[in-house]
């Protein structure tokens, strides 16, 4: 080989992690056959997920070159643009669809809470790794309302899906931070407490969307529709499922969004069990994968960054299969690698290239 | 040099129990990742092998939709095979309402580029105010290709409204049988109930169409035809996608009638424009060879829904166009009834033959005078000339002789005062008065002096023209008596299979032979001397004959019918039976014209052009004159 070529080869993939790519690729490849199947054979969605894509990996790339202490720099201010941003959409926001969630920039439009899912857990891990010599109960405490914060914001657009993944990810990270036992089983406790509480305040289509799960045939054609048509064509793929290109709930167009968040319903009617259970399976890996690089990360940031990122990326595969396959409520939260659209796809990349920056940026931390 | 580097050791066991901490909290996770998993995992075995089946139905259910395909309406065609009712395929223009936002504005752009007129305006109106606002309903039927052409290309402009190839109905013979043939229409509310009882509400899915009269409607289970299925995939908004299968409809069988257009055409117009109803009879098998029912009206009208003011001239007209004369509307017999009375006294050995009475004019019974046609009387009667001469008094005392019972036990065997079972709905029974009838009518029992008008078929007496002919049919078949009956056969257009209506005769009413010689021969005597022998002059063939008056209001005793001083309406019916040729009828029939007067100078000419045509194809160049 060209020692040029072999230089540049290095250069690129110096900070990839290659069985972790492997498998995003082998996913984002998934993706591409279902995406072709739910638009009816048609190439131009799936080309432009293939564009998509190459955006998504030239951003992991990016970050997986960025070594994580210049991560630990952008958290503060990244997270305090993030919350002013929040408070600017609850002032000045448009309202699309009855919520309010796009700040206008001049130019452009954005929706800061995206930006949030990734700021938050980057500041707490930041904040965690500042006070880590000596963690007290009251850390803990500025840490839950460090997430407070952002996600009453969010939940107050409303915009509740994002305020739970994103309270999520917080939670994993004051987890792994070690959050006392006790302090936990209380915090359970004192949660199933305050649900009549909670459920007051939730806005009537949110409470329609929690009663729908519970029973989705009382309202088939409104806010159960989703549930039931994705739930049929989840069941009706039986063991083999239909067969690619054949599932008759998506080509028939009863699946809604059946390319973004109710891809998996495709996914499960065409391939059934046998395929769910290889998707599982994948997933998993991807997980496991990310564990490992969490549990060897070098210091406590990277750690609990890592650890967000990772327990982020299980709860959206988790909660979008779960909405679909009928167990949870439908919330707007795609199926990470799988789903068309570029947004989550390079979100999901941008924190699998931290990842990677975590694991090959180890020995330059450490000397 | 800070804290930490003085106590490295500790600094380096402080970290590594940080580390497992963490460590093992990631595997609290990891297991909990795990659990979430099977979760999922248990959750899409459930859904895709245990509840597999169920899912498969819902997602069959969701996407496959069972549509109706509409068999093909049989044919009706008479004993020649002229057609008289056949389907045309045409274009409609329909609406849905509730798909298009004001249905006033969008007709009138419609007339811009299809003709619409106010006609159909009416009877769209009237079909919406019967009508589901989901069902599509014709604003236009029978368009020219022309039309279609330009609606084709104004479509855009106009959503919720379509334009549909359908299968027509027409009836080519119009109102000559109207009556007869009858007419499908619309199905209504009351009809859709009633199909669901009888269970045949499936059949009718693709059916907007239902026979309403006559035949459609008698036979209506064998013109329908089954309806087909077709199986399509349906996306989610309802369109079909491909068929998976497809169960092709069964036409309907065709209806080939006894009877001949030709003769029905003739008789109709024989009336000429005048009210009245003729049924001719094939007396060896009660075959109706016509049924006429004058004036009809065009059945067309009724197909696609009649406009409320086309309703309201035939509803409203003094003729009573929508009248089935012929087998709903009764009327007494009047003369016609003698040679059956006589029939009756042979049956019952109440007179010989030969039996004669002298007529003085008139028959006193109970201080009442029952008067004679004749004034000063007929002399010397017996039975043969009192048909040939319709000498009233004869049957007067002949009444009396008998007594009403008796008289009603036999008019029974012979079909009067019941319904014939012809294979059309809409028969009236007619009242054949007995005294049981009178109580159960009247609460009243019978006089004795009730019994004389009858034996003239006058008083209660009142007949269809089909029960009269149906008893002409039966005294000319030797009293062998079939049901009459339109139909022929039904044939199977598929298999060619021919079904017969009927065959074997109903009964023989036991009358001996040489009895109805007796009548039999009286009856010819009356077409060559008798009351009706003009109508008949020159005639090629021998024929039997009775005429017939029938009063339509009641006249005063000790007062004189004047025709001509009589209002055209308050005119008596003219009535006539016959039947041709004599040695071996090949034709029965009974005729009525409605305030014709007399029956021999009305009546009997009209049966003259249809045994003429029948016989010898004769077609007459005018309606029959009144003699």
């Amino acid at each position: 080989m060209h020692p040029l070529f072999s230089r540049f080869w290095r250069f690129t993939t110096r900070h990839i992690d290659g069985v972790l790519l492997s498998a995003m690729l082998l996913l984002m490849f998934t993706g591409l056959i279902v995406l072709l199947s739910a638009s009816n054979g048609s190439f131009s969605r799936v080309s432009a997920q293939v564009m998509n894509m190459l955006v998504a990996l030239s951003v992991m790339w990016l970050f997986a070159n960025i070594p994580p202490h210049y991560l630990m720099r952008l958290a503060l201010p990244l997270f305090i643009t993030g919350c002013a941003l929040l408070v600017g959409v609850a002032l000045f926001g448009e309202v699309v669809n009855g919520a309010r969630r796009w700040l206008h920039l001049g130019v452009t439009r954005i929706q800061p809470s995206e930006l949030m899912k990734i700021a938050v857990p980057l500041m707490l891990a930041w904040y965690f790794n500042r006070n880590e010599a000596s963690l007290k109960l009251r850390n803990y405490l500025t840490a839950a309302l460090m997430l407070a914060v952002p996600v009453a914001l969010i939940a107050r657009q409303p915009d509740l899906g994002t305020a739970l993944l994103i309270s999520a990810g917080g939670c994993y990270v004051i987890f792994l931070a070690g959050l006392p036992w006790r302090v936990i089983i209380a915090l359970v406790i004192a949660g199933m407490a305050s649900l009549p509480f909670l459920w007051s305040v939730l806005h009537d289509y949110q409470r329609q969307r929690i009663l729908t799960l519970l029973d989705p045939t009382e309202d088939p054609l409104g806010t159960g529709y989703h549930t039931i048509q994705s739930t049929i064509a989840v069941g009706s793929g039986g063991a083999l499922g239909k067969g690619w290109m054949n599932g008759t709930q998506a080509h028939l167009d009863f699946i809604p969004e059946r390319t973004t968040d109710f891809i998996f319903a495709v996914y499960a009617e065409e391939f059934g069990l046998l395929g769910n259970t290889v998707l599982l399976l994948l997933f998993l890996f991807v997980i496991a994968r990310a564990m490992v690089i969490t549990a060897n990360a070098p210091t406590l940031f990277a750690r609990l960054l890592a650890g967000a990122i990772t327990l982020t990326f299980f709860t959206y595969a988790f909660v979008n299969m779960g909405m679909v396959s009928g167990i949870l409520p439908v919330v707007g939260v795609p199926l990470p690698l799988i789903s068309y659209g570029g947004t989550s796809l390079v979100s999901i990349c941008l924190g699998f290239g931290i990842l990677m920056s975590i694991n090959t940026h180890k020995k330059l931390v450490q000397t | 040099m800070s804290e930490l580097s003085i106590n490295p050791g500790i600094e380096i066991r402080d970290s590594e129990r940080e580390l497992d901490r963490f460590r093992r909290r990631l595997a609290i996770l990891g297991v909990f990742v795990i659990a979430l998993f099977s979760l999922l995992f248990l959750r899409f075995l459930y859904l895709q092998v245990f509840q597999h089946s169920h899912y498969s139905t819902l997602s069959d259910a969701n996407r496959i939709s069972i549509l109706p395909i509409a068999p093909h309406r049989g044919i009706i065609v008479d004993r020649n095979g002229v057609m008289l009712a056949h389907n045309y395929s045409a274009y409609t223009l329909e609406i849905t309402p509730n798909k298009v936002g004001d249905l006033e504005t969008t007709i009138d752009e419609l007339a811009t580029i299809v003709e619409i007129t106010p006609r159909d305006r009416r009877r769209f109106r009237k079909l919406l105010d019967e009508s589901k606002r989901f069902e599509s309903l014709p604003i236009r039927t029978r368009l020219s290709d022309e039309e279609i052409a330009r609606f084709a290309s104004h479509r855009y402009r106009f959503p919720g409204v379509e334009a549909k190839a359908r299968l027509f109905r027409q009836y080519p013979q119009g109102e000559m049988l109207s009556h007869v043939v009858g007419h499908i229409g619309r199905i209504n509310q009351r009809e859709v109930e009633q199909l669901e009882n009888d269970g045949r509400l499936a059949n009718y899915r693709g059916s907007d169409y239902l026979g309403k009269t006559g035949l459609e409607q008698s036979y209506e289970r064998f013109l329908h035809g089954t309806t087909g299925v077709e199986e399509v995939e349906v996306d989610s908004g309802g369109r079909a996608v491909r068929t998976l299968s497809r169960t092709p409809p069964v036409p309907g069988s065709n209806l080939v009638l006894n009877l001949d257009a030709k003769l029905q055409e003739v008789a109709y117009n024989a009336f000429g424009d005048r009210r009245g109803a003729l049924i001719a009879i094939d007396p060896a098998s009660g075959g109706v060879l016509a049924f006429v029912s004058k004036p009809g009206f065009d059945p067309n009208l009724f197909v696609d829904g009649i406009d409320p003011q086309s309703w309201g001239e035939l509803n409203g007209s003094l003729d009573k166009p929508l009248l089935n004369r012929a087998s709903a509307g009764t009327y007494p017999p009047g003369s016609t009834f003698k040679p059956f009375m006589a029939l009756a006294a042979l049956f019952y050995g109440k007179r010989t033959p030969q039996q004669s009475i002298s007529d003085p004019g008139f028959f006193v019974f109970g201080g009442h005078r029952f008067r004679d046609d004749k004034v000063d009387g007929h002399g010397m009667v017996d039975m043969h000339k009192s048909i040939v001469v319709s000498c009233d008094t004869y049957y007067y005392v002949l009444a009396n002789d008998l007594g009403i019972d008796p008289i009603a036990r036999f008019m029974t065997l012979l079909g009067f005062g019941g319904r014939t079972g012809i294979d059309i709905g809409g028969e009236a029974a007619g009242v054949l008065p007995s005294t049981e009838w009178k109580m159960r009518r009247y609460k009243q029992k019978w006089y004795a002096g009730e019994t004389i008008s009858v034996g003239i078929g006058q008083g209660y007496n009142s007949y269809t023209p089909l029960q009269l002919a149906s008893a002409t049919a039966t005294l000319a078949n030797d009293g062998v008596m079939f049901r009459p009956h339109i139909v022929n056969y039904i044939e199977d257009i598929r298999t060619r299979d021919k079904q017969l209506i009927e065959s074997a005769p109903l009964r023989d009413i036991g009358v001996k032979q040489e009895h109805i010689d007796v009548i039999k021969k009286a009856l010819v005597s009356v077409n060559l001397e008798g009351t009706s022998a003009q109508a008949f002059v020159g005639a090629p063939y021998t024929s039997a004959g009775k005429t017939g008056t029938a009063q339509v209001i009641a006249i005063k005793q000790g007062e004189k019918y004047v025709e001509s001083k009589v209002a055209e309406r308050h005119r008596d019916h003219a009535l006539y039976i016959a039947y041709a040729p004599a040695e071996k009828p090949s034709i029965a029939l009974a005729v009525v014209v409605e305030n014709g007067g007399f029956g021999a100078r009305a009546a009997a000419p009209i049966a003259r052009q249809v045994i003429d045509y029948h016989l010898l194809g004769k077609i007459p160049d005018q309606p029959a004159k009144a003699d």
